[in-house]
């Protein structure tokens, strides 16, 4: 396992950021999902609470991106912010080439109908809904007509084959952590994103979780974000980003958990 | 503790005011309805006593008195020369002579027409305006003088504004004589009271009076005044002393108040009436409490066990609950009291739309309004209050520490389906008991009807969480067709919680089942009263008096007859009088003419027995014959108002139709009937034409009929429509009441949304984030609030049918007909649609404005 790793250790400031994304490291894919100065601001003036100071990063197809620090290191504003679900106080987000942060209310709403999956750490489901309902949600909330076999491919992938018809309240949490990933995947969106999945499960189901999301990563080149504490978690990523006081302090590519908690030392004595 | 339960309430206020108003209309009725008929009771006790205010002593008519169906004959008239008689009684200070009537004078608009006054009196007075004789007018002078030569009239001030009439006008009178034009001298009003309701009254000088109504040398009542130092006891001794006793009858002026106060009983039943109202309103109101108690309990699972954790003994806990329910239940009554005040000019509005103006005065706000309001709102309160607050105690600490607490469930919860059933049973048996058992008082009937009814909704109610996801899934099915995948969720929502569900429903299923047994009873009252009279009129027309019911002056009938207008023209007369001292309606039929527009169902006899009546015939329907063991041969004898009898021999049997017998329990030839009433009316003049009915007929005989205003000719068919357009008033009056307690379960199911939002915060924020568009969660919320309305109508829709023929069923003896309109039903079905549109109004906007982010972190 070691061997595919590369160590890739640099601190990324601020400032130096735009100049990183731009200029030195020239994707050979496109970007999905880029922000540009992205800051986030709570609350007005001497109680104001700066959540994200000015992050600008881009997620390239097919990439599992995971995003580690702190608790109020900002990591889950900057994903809200990301996925169109909370707005920058400045900077910019697009996904897919468009811009999404001027957008009103049904506009994001189409937006992640189409672009964004997500998979929540309390898995959301709706408890009077089968597993297979749950999981074809968001595409009958689309309207669209949707790919059954796409479907059924996805529910055999997370393993769900023989548990479609079930209730969620009949289900472990593993398995309802599948369900959402199903959900997640069926819509093929441009980018998913996850919310500490293995925040709320044991260690032994959160690696099959794991497993689940490595495996969707690489055999439909999902783009994924994932934000977590787990390291375990997060060396299913191609590249980790460490978030403090709501900037980008480190960035590893292909670290094993073992480098991420050294990483973690370091930034949070940094 | 207290503190925290109070400091719960405020953080909750919306909540708090959604609970209180469903019981804030409740006790708004109640109030509202005491508030009126208090206020209508003093207006009467005023008319009377101010009647009276200066009269020792009343000396009028001996009578028969004789009451049926709450009619009495009006007192025979006394000699004029009485009143000289009692003005030479030493202990007499001053005396004067009334005529006076309750319903001859009528009054006609500016169009021709006679003033409906829906059946409240429409009096006529003479009266004696001289100085000495003022202290026992009854009447006040507003304007002008009074009449003091024929051809002159003082009517009522309320009569005057509402047709437009002003001193110095002209004014067309009809009275037992054609129409005549008087002026207008003087405005009056009845002593202080501002409004006779749809009364009328015209007053004319004693002479004058004596002419229009026919009472020749005749007075209705001579006032008295006892010289200082009598007592009107003294007084009245008298008198009766002086007086011939079999004609006259003394009382003092408080007795005969009292005596005439009597025939105002019917404020008790309008209070009663509307009271009837107000207990269904808080009984629905009691539901959307229970139910919306019972969800935040539920939903306040982790702060009672935190509670607990911290020291409250499970008693704290009941306790907490139990002062919610108290301040809100005290609260809402101390608003629902004030809110009477305007409900009761609403509830007054409302009756004069519907054309029946009671009598008013200043408003009357008795402490036991006051008393029996605050009580009713707090006991119903925390009365449904109470389960929920035993409930919370279940809560154990541990929940405090648990992920997604739930309430345990209740240890009679398994019982709930015996304990629905065993109450239904009950609630039938009582029913069955009401309307099934003969000798039982109308008191204890009532109270075993109500109770039933109450209990039947209660059983009902608990049974019903356990139909609500069959019946979802049916009624929730053209949402799923129309509101795509939002309806599908609205669907699943609703059978999520059935508890809820049905609780929520059953407040509405109330509603909807009271609006259909009254629907679907007065629709077979119609289809009755049609067949009654398809049945037994063969005329091509009815002519009555204005309101369609009321006895009218013969003359009508008789120009009808004079103007030869009609191929057959025969006269019904109608009054009260006793029957082998039975008080029973005595109608008059002309012998000749009767059967060719009135079609007997002979039981014994035929029509060639008509001609046999005489002076001593008499025919007699077949319930009364047997009641009274009567059979073709027996004698009877009848007893009229003015107390001459005459001795009958029964002719001839037939069989009305029982829900509407035209004519009396015994008919009598009409030479007869005019020897036995001094003033005869008519109820109804049968008229055939030549050919059937036409437009040029009907003018011909309207023009015959013109100087009787009170007189309306009709054909029969027109008839029928009158009576049911006449009921439909009525029925509006009952739709408009009921309509009180579905906005009740409207404040319901609001409540139960906003609090079903509330607790799938976190859902909703998921269902935004996967791509849910706003107006997808309104169409949501409203589909759900729609699925309940429909529950709610499917399971009232079959209640209120099953009343409806248990009552038909109950009334039996009068051959009601069950019919059940599907029409109105279907109305029915789409207002409670309505209705449910309209609760998910706020609930959907609030769900559909929540912010996804907030809403995903909620917990």
């Amino acid at each position: 396992m070691r061997s595919w790793l590369d160590y890739t250790v640099e601190v990324n400031v601020n400032a130096v950021a735009p100049a990183t994304t731009d200029g030195r490291e020239q994707a050979a894919k496109a970007a999905v999902v880029s922000a540009r100065d992205v800051t986030r601001q709570y609350g007005e003036g001497e109680t104001a609470v700066q959540a994200v100071r000015g992050i600008s990063l881009d997620v390239k197809q097919g990439e599992l991106t995971a995003i580690m620090g702190p608790s109020g290191s900002g990591k889950s504003t900057l994903m809200h912010i990301l996925a169109g679900l909370d707005k920058p106080t400045s900077g910019e987000v697009s996904i897919a080439g468009s811009t999404i942060t001027a957008l009103d209310d049904n506009a994001l709403t189409k937006v992640r109908r189409k672009h964004i999956g997500f998979i929540f750490q309390f898995f959301n489901l709706l408890p009077m809904l089968t597993a297979e309902e749950n999981i074809v949600l968001p595409l009958e909330l689309a309207g669209r007509k949707y790919d059954r076999a796409w479907v059924d491919q996805v529910i055999g992938k997370v393993g769900l084959s023989d548990r479609r018809k079930h209730r969620p309240s009949e289900l472990s949490g593993g398995q309802q952590q599948r369900v959402a990933i199903a959900r997640a995947l069926a819509s093929r969106p441009t980018i998913m994103f996850a919310d500490e999945p293995t925040g709320n499960l044991d260690s032994k189901t959160s690696a099959e979780i794991l497993d689940v999301l490595r495996e969707s990563v690489e055999e439909y080149g999902q783009t994924t974000v994932m934000v977590t504490h787990d390291p375990n978690a997060a060396a299913i990523g191609h590249r980790t980003l460490f978030l403090a006081d709501g900037l980008i302090v480190k960035e590893l590519h292909g670290a094993s958990a073992h480098d991420l908690i050294v990483a973690i030392d370091e930034v949070g004595s940094a | 503790m207290i503190g925290v339960s109070l400091k719960g309430l405020a953080g909750r206020k919306l909540r708090a005011l959604l609970t209180a108003l469903a019981i804030i209309l409740g006790v708004a009725m109640v109030s509202g309805t005491y508030v009126l008929t208090d206020t209508i009771d003093k207006a009467f006790s005023q008319i009377f006593q101010e009647t009276y205010a200066n009269t020792d002593a009343v000396v009028n008519g001996r009578g028969a008195d004789i009451e049926f169906q709450g009619e009495s004959t009006a007192t025979p008239p006394i000699p004029e020369e009485i009143l000289e008689q009692v003005q030479s009684v030493s202990s007499v200070e001053a005396a004067a002579g009334t005529v006076f009537d309750q319903r001859d004078a009528k009054i006609l608009t500016k169009e021709g027409k006679a003033v409906n006054t829906n059946g409240a009196p429409s009096f006529g007075f003479g009266l004696d305006t001289s100085e000495e004789a003022s202290r026992f007018n009854p009447l006040k002078l507003l304007d002008g003088t009074w009449a003091d030569e024929a051809g002159e009239v003082v009517i009522d001030s309320g009569t005057a504004d509402r047709e437009g009439y002003a001193i110095g006008d002209k004014v067309q009178i009809s009275t037992l004589e054609p129409a005549e034009e008087f002026e207008i001298v003087g405005l009056a009003q009845y002593g202080n009271t501002d409004s006779l309701g749809n009364a009328t009254f015209a007053a004319f000088t004693i002479s004058e009076a004596q002419r229009l109504l026919h009472r020749d040398g005749q007075l209705d009542a001579v006032s008295v005044a006892a010289r200082d130092g009598v007592t009107p006891t003294a007084l009245v001794k008298d008198l009766r002393s002086e007086l011939p006793g079999d004609v006259v009858n003394v009382r003092t002026g408080l007795e005969q108040a009292d005596e005439d106060a009597e025939s105002a009983e019917f404020t008790t039943f309008i209070r009663y009436f509307l009271l009837a109202f107000a207990g269904i309103a808080l009984f629905v109101g009691a539901f959307v409490i229970f139910n919306t108690l019972s969800i935040t309990v539920a939903q306040r699972t982790r702060e009672f066990a935190t509670l607990r954790t911290l020291g409250a003994s499970r008693r704290q806990v009941l306790g907490s609950v139990i002062l919610e329910a108290l301040v809100i239940g005290l609260l809402s009554a101390i608003i629902g009291l004030f809110a009477g005040l305007g409900l009761a000019i609403g509830l007054n509005e409302l009756f004069k739309a519907l054309n029946l103006e009671l009598p008013s005065t200043d408003t009357v706000f008795a402490t036991r309004t006051i008393v029996v309001s605050l009580l009713i709102g707090t006991v119903v309160t925390v009365l449904a209050g109470l389960f929920p607050a035993i409930r919370a105690t279940r809560v154990p600490p541990i929940a405090a520490v648990r992920e997604g607490a739930e309430l345990p469930k209740s240890r009679l919860a398994p019982l709930a389906p015996y304990f629905a059933i065993v109450t239904i049973a009950i609630a039938v048996a009582l029913l069955g008991l009401a309307m099934f058992k003969d000798d039982l008082a109308t008191a204890p009937r009532l109270l075993s009807i109500a109770g039933g009814v109450l209990l039947l909704f209660l059983g009902v109610a608990l049974i019903s969480s356990r139909v609500v996801r069959p019946i979802a899934r049916v009624v929730g099915w053209p949402a799923t067709q129309i509101g795509g995948v939002a309806g599908r969720l609205a669907k699943e929502n609703s059978m999520r919680n059935p508890a809820r569900t049905a609780a929520t429903a059953a407040a509405l299923m109330i509603g909807v089942a009271l609006v259909t047994f009254v629907g679907v009873l007065a629709n077979g009252m119609k289809e009755s009263n049609r067949g009654a009279i398809e049945d037994q009129v063969q005329a091509d027309y009815v002519v009555t008096a204005q309101d369609g019911f009321s006895p009218f002056v013969a003359g009508a009938g008789d120009a009808l007859e004079e103007a030869g207008v009609g191929e057959t023209v025969t006269p019904v007369r109608s009054e009260l009088g006793k029957i082998d001292d039975e008080a029973q309606y005595v109608t008059g039929i002309d012998p000749d003419s009767i059967a060719e527009t009135y079609a007997f169902e002979w039981q014994d006899g035929s029509n060639a027995v008509l001609a046999e009546l005489g002076r001593d015939g008499a025919i007699v329907a077949k319930g009364f014959a047997d009641d009274n063991d009567l059979r073709v041969g027996s004698p009877l004898e009848l007893l009229a108002p003015n107390g001459s009898t005459a001795l009958l021999e029964v002719k001839a049997v037939y069989e009305p139709p029982p829900f509407f017998p035209l004519l009396g329990a015994v008919s009598v030839g009409r030479e007869l009937f005019d020897s036995l009433y001094e003033r005869p009316r008519n109820q109804y003049v049968f008229v055939n034409v030549e050919g059937s009915a036409s437009a040029a007929a009907t003018k011909e005989l309207e023009t015959a009929v013109a100087d009787f205003p009170d007189a309306k000719v009709q054909t029969r068919e027109g008839w029928i429509k009158q009576q049911d357009e006449d009921f439909n008033t009525f029925l509006t009056m009952l739709y408009v009441l009921l309509a009180l307690s579905v906005i009740v379960s409207l404040f319901g199911m609001v409540n139960t949304l906003v609090l079903s939002v509330f607790e799938r915060t976190r859902e909703l924020g998921m269902l935004r984030a996967v791509g849910m568009t706003r107006r997808q969660i309104r169409r949501m919320v409203r589909h759900e609030s729609v699925i309940t309305a429909l529950i709610g109508t499917a399971l009232g829709l079959p209640l209120g049918i099953f009343l409806a023929a248990l009552v038909t069923q109950a009334l039996g003896q009068f051959d009601l007909r069950f019919e059940v309109p599907y029409s109105l039903l279907v109305v029915f079905a789409v207002i409670a649609i309505v209705v449910g549109i309209v609760a998910a109004i706020a609930p959907a906007r609030r769900a559909a404005r929540l912010n996804v982010l907030e809403a995903l972190q909620y917990e």
